[in-house]
Order: C-alpha cells, then sequence, then structure tokens
C-alpha cells in the first residue's frame, strides 16, 4: 500500500545517460543507462529491481544513491529535489542512505579493523565523540548478530567469513540510521546456506527500523521473500511493475514470461525438456532499437506498432503496471 | 552402480601450506556411467574445485599427497607418467570447462584457431582440417561459424561460453568436466547454455560432471548428483532421491535452502561453518552442526550403500 503522505523517494522520469568520447572534443554519443523511470517508494516498503546485466538497474540504485548525477528528471527525497541540494545538503542526504554491495570483502579496507571501519561514517558526518562511536558501533554489531562484540571490532576483514563479511557491511550501511538501503546483490557472492540467514537478517533490520529498501538482484526466487513490489527492467527502462504475488501469478509483459520462464527450480524433471528462451541479446543502450526496446526478440510484437512506438504505461490489474502495447485497451496509467 | 565409463576410488589431494596440509579431497568415491551427467553441489571450502584437479591432474607445486584410483574405460589413469596422462588423457580423453574460462580466450587469437588448438596440439592435425571440425562443433553448440574468425571481444559472455564449451568437446572426449559453467552469466543465457548441454548430451551422448554451488541450475542436467562436504561426499544418489528426498542431514538442510520460485516454502539455513581443511574433526564432519546428531557421530561413519542405489556418509542410515 502507499502512503497517502509523500512517499520517502520519488523517482520522476529519470535518465542518467553517459557521454561516450572518442576524441578529445568530438561526442560519440551517449550510454543511456536509464532512460525514463518513474516510481514512489514509501518507508517500510522493499522493492526489487530485477533484470540482467545491462538493465540500467545499478545504475539506478547509484543515481538515487547520489553517486551519478540523474541527466535528466529527478529523485526526490522528503519532498527534496536532489538537483536543487547545495554540497552541504547532499552530505546530509547520504547519510539518510545506506549501500550494501555485493562483494563483502571487496568493500572492506583490509587494513582496517572492523572498529576502525564502523568509525569512519561516524567521523565523515561529524559524530566525533568517542563515546557516541562506540555505543553505536556496539548497537549495531549486536543488531547484526556480530557479537561478542567485544571479539569483533578488533578483527580485520579476512578474519571473517563471507557471511561475517556481509554483515559488516550492513552494519556500516546502518551505522548513521539511514532511512533508506539499497542493497545490490547483497547475497549473490556468499553460499547457498548463509544467503537465506542474511536475506532474513536484512528484513528483521528493515523491520525494525521501517526502513525503505531498494533490492538489487537478477535472481528472481529469492525475491518473494524479501520484497513487496517488484520491477523488471529492460533496456533502461522499467517494463513491469507489480506487487511480488500479482506478479509471479499474473505477468504480462513477454520479457518477464521469458524471464520467469528460464528460471529452474531444483527439480529431477527439468533435465527432460529444453527451455523456451527468446533469440537475440538485450540491445545496445547507445541505439536502442526504436519503439519497445523488446520488439526484436518479442514473440508477440505487433507489427507496425512495436517497433514504432515506445508504449505507455498501462494498468491491467490494480497497482500493475505493464509498458507493452498488448494491453493497450487498458486503463492507460499516469505513473508506476 | 557398475561405472562402465568412471570410478573413483578413495581419491585424495592434499596439499601443503604454510598453515598446514589441507585435506581438501580426503577419500572421495563415485562411478559413473557412459552417457550419464553427474552434478557435484557444494558449498566454499567443500574441496570441489580439488576434485576437478584430482580428477583431470591438473596440480600445482604443493601437493602434499594425491593418492587413490581414477578408472577411465577399465584403466587407472593414475598410474600413467606425466607424459603418458598428457599425450593420452588430458584433453582426449577428459576435458575441462574451467570456472570463469570465458575470460580467459586469448585475446590477440582468432577464437576459431583457440578451439582449433586442441586438436592441432593433441592430435597433430593440419590447423584447415582442425578448422573445419571447429566449424562442426560450433553448429553443436549454437554459435554461428561466422564467429570463427572473430575476436573474444566480438563475443557476448553467452557465446564465449559456447566457445569454450566446443574447446572442451572437439576432441570428442569421454569425459567433460564443467566447474561452475553458468555462475558468471544471466538468467537467459545460462538457460541458453544449459539447453547447448542437453542438446549435445542427447546428440553425442556425451558423459558429464557438473561442479558447482548453484543447485537449482544442476538440476537441468543431472541423472545423478552428490554433495561433497569438507573434502568428503556425503551423499550420492539418482537425481529424484537427491533433489526430492535427500537422506544426510546436510543434504537435506541445503535442498531446504534453496529458494524457489514456483512453490511456496519457508526456508532454511544452516547456522555455523563447515570446518577448516586443515585440521578437519575426528568423527562425523558435520555433526557439530547437525541437528540430528547423537553418540555414534564421534566416529567417522563410513558411506553405506543402501538397497534402492544411493549412498550416505551418515550412522543414522547403518
Amino acid at each position: 500500500m502507499q502512503d497517502r503522505d509523500q512517499a520517502l523517494l520519488e523517482v520522476k522520469d529519470l535518465r542518467t545517460w553517459f557521454e561516450l568520447r572518442r576524441w578529445v572534443f568530438a561526442r560519440a554519443g551517449y550510454v543511456k543507462a536509464v532512460d525514463g523511470v518513474s516510481f514512489d517508494l514509501p518507508r517500510g516498503e522493499a522493492l526489487a529491481l530485477v533484470g540482467e546485466s545491462g538493465s540500467g538497474k545499478t545504475s539506478l540504485a547509484r543515481t538515487v544513491l547520489g553517486l551519478y548525477k540523474p541527466t535528466a528528471g529527478d529523485v526526490v527525497f522528503e519532498g527534496m529535489p536532489l538537483s536543487q541540494l547545495n554540497r552541504r545538503q547532499m552530505r546530509a542526504y547520504r547519510s539518510d542512505l545506506g549501500y550494501v554491495q555485493q562483494d563483502p570483502y571487496g568493500a572492506l579496507p583490509p587494513f582496517l579493523s572492523l572498529r576502525s571501519i564502523l568509525a569512519e561514517p561516524l567521523r565523515v558526518h561529524r559524530v566525533r565523540d568517542k563515546n557516541e562511536q562506540d555505543q553505536r558501533i556496539h548497537e549495531v554489531l549486536e543488531e547484526v548478530k556480530l557479537t561478542p562484540v567485544s571479539d569483533f571490532i578488533q578483527k580485520f576483514p579476512h578474519m571473517l567469513s563471507g557471511g561475517q563479511q556481509q554483515r559488516a557491511v550492513i552494519a556500516r550501511a546502518m551505522i548513521l540510521r539511514p532511512k533508506l538501503i539499497a542493497a545490490d546483490e547483497p547475497v549473490s557472492m556468499l553460499d547457498a546456506s548463509v544467503r537465506i540467514e542474511i536475506l532474513k537478517l536484512l528484513r528483521r533490520i528493515q523491520e525494525a527500523h521501517n526502513l525503505a529498501v531498494i533490492y538489487i538482484t537478477h535472481d528472481l526466487s529469492t525475491v518473494r521473500y524479501f520484497s513487496e513490489r517488484i520491477f523488471i527492467m529492460y533496456a533502461a527502462r522499467t517494463v513491469e511493475k507489480a506487487p511480488v504475488e500479482s506478479l509471479l501469478e499474473h505477468h504480462y509483459h513477454p520479457y518477464t514470461e521469458a524471464l520467469l520462464a528460464a528460471i529452474p527450480d531444483p527439480d529431477p524433471k527439468n533435465a527432460e525438456t529444453f527451455r523456451d528462451v527468446p533469440a537475440g541479446e538485450p540491445p545496445s543502450l547507445v541505439n536502442p532499437p526504436p519503439g519497445c526496446r523488446f520488439h526484436p526478440r518479442c514473440p508477440r510484437a505487433i507489427e507496425g506498432l512495436c517497433e514504432v512506438e515506445q508504449p505507455p504505461t498501462f494498468e491491467p490489474q490494480p497497482s500493475h503496471f505493464v509498458e507493452c502495447w498488448l494491453y493497450r485497451d487498458e486503463q492507460k496509467s499516469g505513473l508506476g | 552402480m557398475a561405472g562402465n565409463l568412471l570410478r573413483v576410488n578413495d581419491l585424495i589431494l592434499h596439499f601443503r601450506t604454510t598453515r598446514g596440509v589441507v585435506q581438501a579431497v580426503d577419500g572421495v568415491s563415485f562411478d559413473m556411467n557412459r552417457n550419464e551427467a553427474l552434478a557435484v553441489i557444494g558449498e566454499s571450502g567443500c574441496g570441489k574445485t580439488s576434485l576437478v584437479r584430482a580428477i583431470l591432474r591438473l596440480l600445482p607445486k604443493n601437493v602434499h599427497a594425491y593418492e587413490g584410483s581414477v578408472i577411465l574405460n577399465g584403466v587407472d589413469t593414475m598410474k600413467y607418467s606425466e607424459e603418458r596422462f598428457r599425450s593420452e588423457m588430458r584433453w582426449i580423453s577428459m576435458s575441462l570447462v574451467a570456472q570463469a574460462a570465458m575470460n580467459a580466450l586469448n585475446p590477440v587469437l582468432r577464437v576459431g584457431d583457440q578451439v582449433a588448438e586442441p586438436l592441432v596440439v593433441h592430435q597433430g592435425l593440419r590447423k584447415q582440417e582442425a578448422l573445419a571440425q571447429a566449424s562442426e562443433v560450433f553448429r553443436m553448440v549454437g554459435v554461428s561459424d561466422d564467429f570463427l574468425s572473430r575476436y573474444a571481444f566480438e563475443l557476448s559472455g553467452g557465446m564465449r561460453q559456447r566457445a569454450i564449451i566446443a574447446m572442451a568437446l572437439i576432441t570428442k572426449p569421454d569425459l567433460v568436466v564443467l566447474d561452475e559453467p553458468t555462475s558468471a552469466l544471466d538468467m537467459l543465457t545460462q538457460a541458453n547454455i544449459m539447453n547447448v548441454l542437453k542438446s549435445i548430451k542427447r546428440e553425442l551422448e556425451q558423459s558429464f560432471i557438473f561442479i558447482t554451488h548453484d543447485v537449482a541450475t544442476t538440476s537441468e542436467l543431472c541423472d545423478r548428483g552428490a554433495v561433497m562436504y569438507a573434502g568428503q561426499i556425503a551423499e550420492l544418489g539418482n537425481a529424484q532421491q537427491f533433489y526430492l528426498d535427500p537422506y544426510h542431514p546436510y543434504a537435506q538442510k541445503l535442498m531446504g535452502s534453496v529458494p524457489t520460485l514456483r512453490e511456496r516454502k519457508e526456508l532454511e539455513f544452516i547456522p555455523g561453518q563447515p570446518p577448516s581443511l586443515i585440521s578437519p574433526p575426528t568423527g562425523c564432519r558435520f555433526a557439530a552442526r547437525c541437528h540430528r546428531r547423537f553418540e555414534a557421530c564421534d566416529q567417522e561413519p563410513p558411506l553405506f550403500e543402501l538397497a534402492d542405489g544411493r549412498s550416505v556418509k551418515c550412522w543414522l542410515y547403518k
């Protein structure tokens, strides 16, 4: 359910383009990594961004985090558009966000103890009092269950297992008491039996602090355990947006259909059949195809329409949005 | 199981390191038949990559112990000299699709030349003939032979992985070992590669050993499955038994931890970590984390062979 009040995060027709330079002065075009994405995210809600590599999901998250500047459109946080923030305000904004990256070992500086790693964001954001630092560090390590705390604060990253390292990354993301966490493939580098433990931890933390979470993953199977809504991204756009159960029961976009069909459950019968996979590859983000970007691979493309015009957003079911001409008889939607 | 293709008995591979001896493969035994796909599943540190090295004899310099037997088509390859193994076994009777191999393609050679290379080196073919066979094997993996004359950077991730699979097939080996063949790939690409492997298995009656931590993907190409834990095999059974009704407590928890798209289930995780391979505990290596341990577990259980054809290394099944 969306808040009737203003959502914590509003993304309005966001475009993030990266310039390609061939020679010193000549421009060779843009990589349009995010190309027209809009959504609202209230507090307390976890949103899954699912897509393959190059779909734009990481670029979208990094733009929301303030790491990339939007080329067009805006990111509005608690009513304030990012484009209008000055440096001091940007810094305050960054303390409202936490980032959990994919590679826990790569995310932690190997030459710092856990205590130093956790103290760093506090120092940067001007929490200098030692007692307060200790207290916050203690609090956050208890929360991620790296206990006894006195043992763990002295350890260096290489002394921790993969799961423990990822807990440390989560602790660091939480230490400034953020309102929103962006988790980019937080468990894909961990072993199968540890993934659930970490996802459950994130869920507990989310509920305890009423956090908004953007959960980026290519592993659709985990989404049901961790998110309320799911957005499917393809070629820099969100082609389908819906509550998780709604999408799993009723997927509208042919790309979503292909994606779901490609994912195996551990079933011995899988060895007996071949999977239907759409031919071709995702398009170039420099020169995406005209019209709907999926049309060259779509088994249900409508000739004369799909290759000509980009479809708007339709809403075939309440809160379930799809960018696809197949649903042109459904109600057109303003936003997702 | 008769094991008419491969019989591995008590295979041991230990490495010497500054911190002690790593007992990476510690008494592994299993059988395989022709045209069978065996999945070996395990998490990090279970020894599965070392198992690959032990079978293909791709050994580093710090080997402490390398024993046991690897009997391929009735011949114990462990008894071969280095030179004989190189000229008759590796890349002739058995080949490897290594982890992230697609990133190891030589960037300055044309893809076709690399795929044809094993024929030139191991079978003394001339380049023209070798390239003709490369073209044929490209057809089997679903890559147009236009790509023979291209360079690696011109191919997508999925196509590079197919080129690597082609390279492993080109000498028509009896056995292909695949180590995490789809880990670095997107979902649709993964599904494509699994389709390729399935069609090769049918067309060539190819035998595979498929090693990975990705449980769900293995079900696409699995006649039998083995779970590895702490350098040993904990359970081995046919696909039905393995995925739907595992017996070993570790295998049960592992299957329980795999998220499923189509079925709603409560997920489990296993607290704690696998033991160090440097000084593995005495007794059953999973006992410390096992929800069903009892007194007998202080002794290491043997691999019991049950009436239904499966093997379980657990005292519960004595």
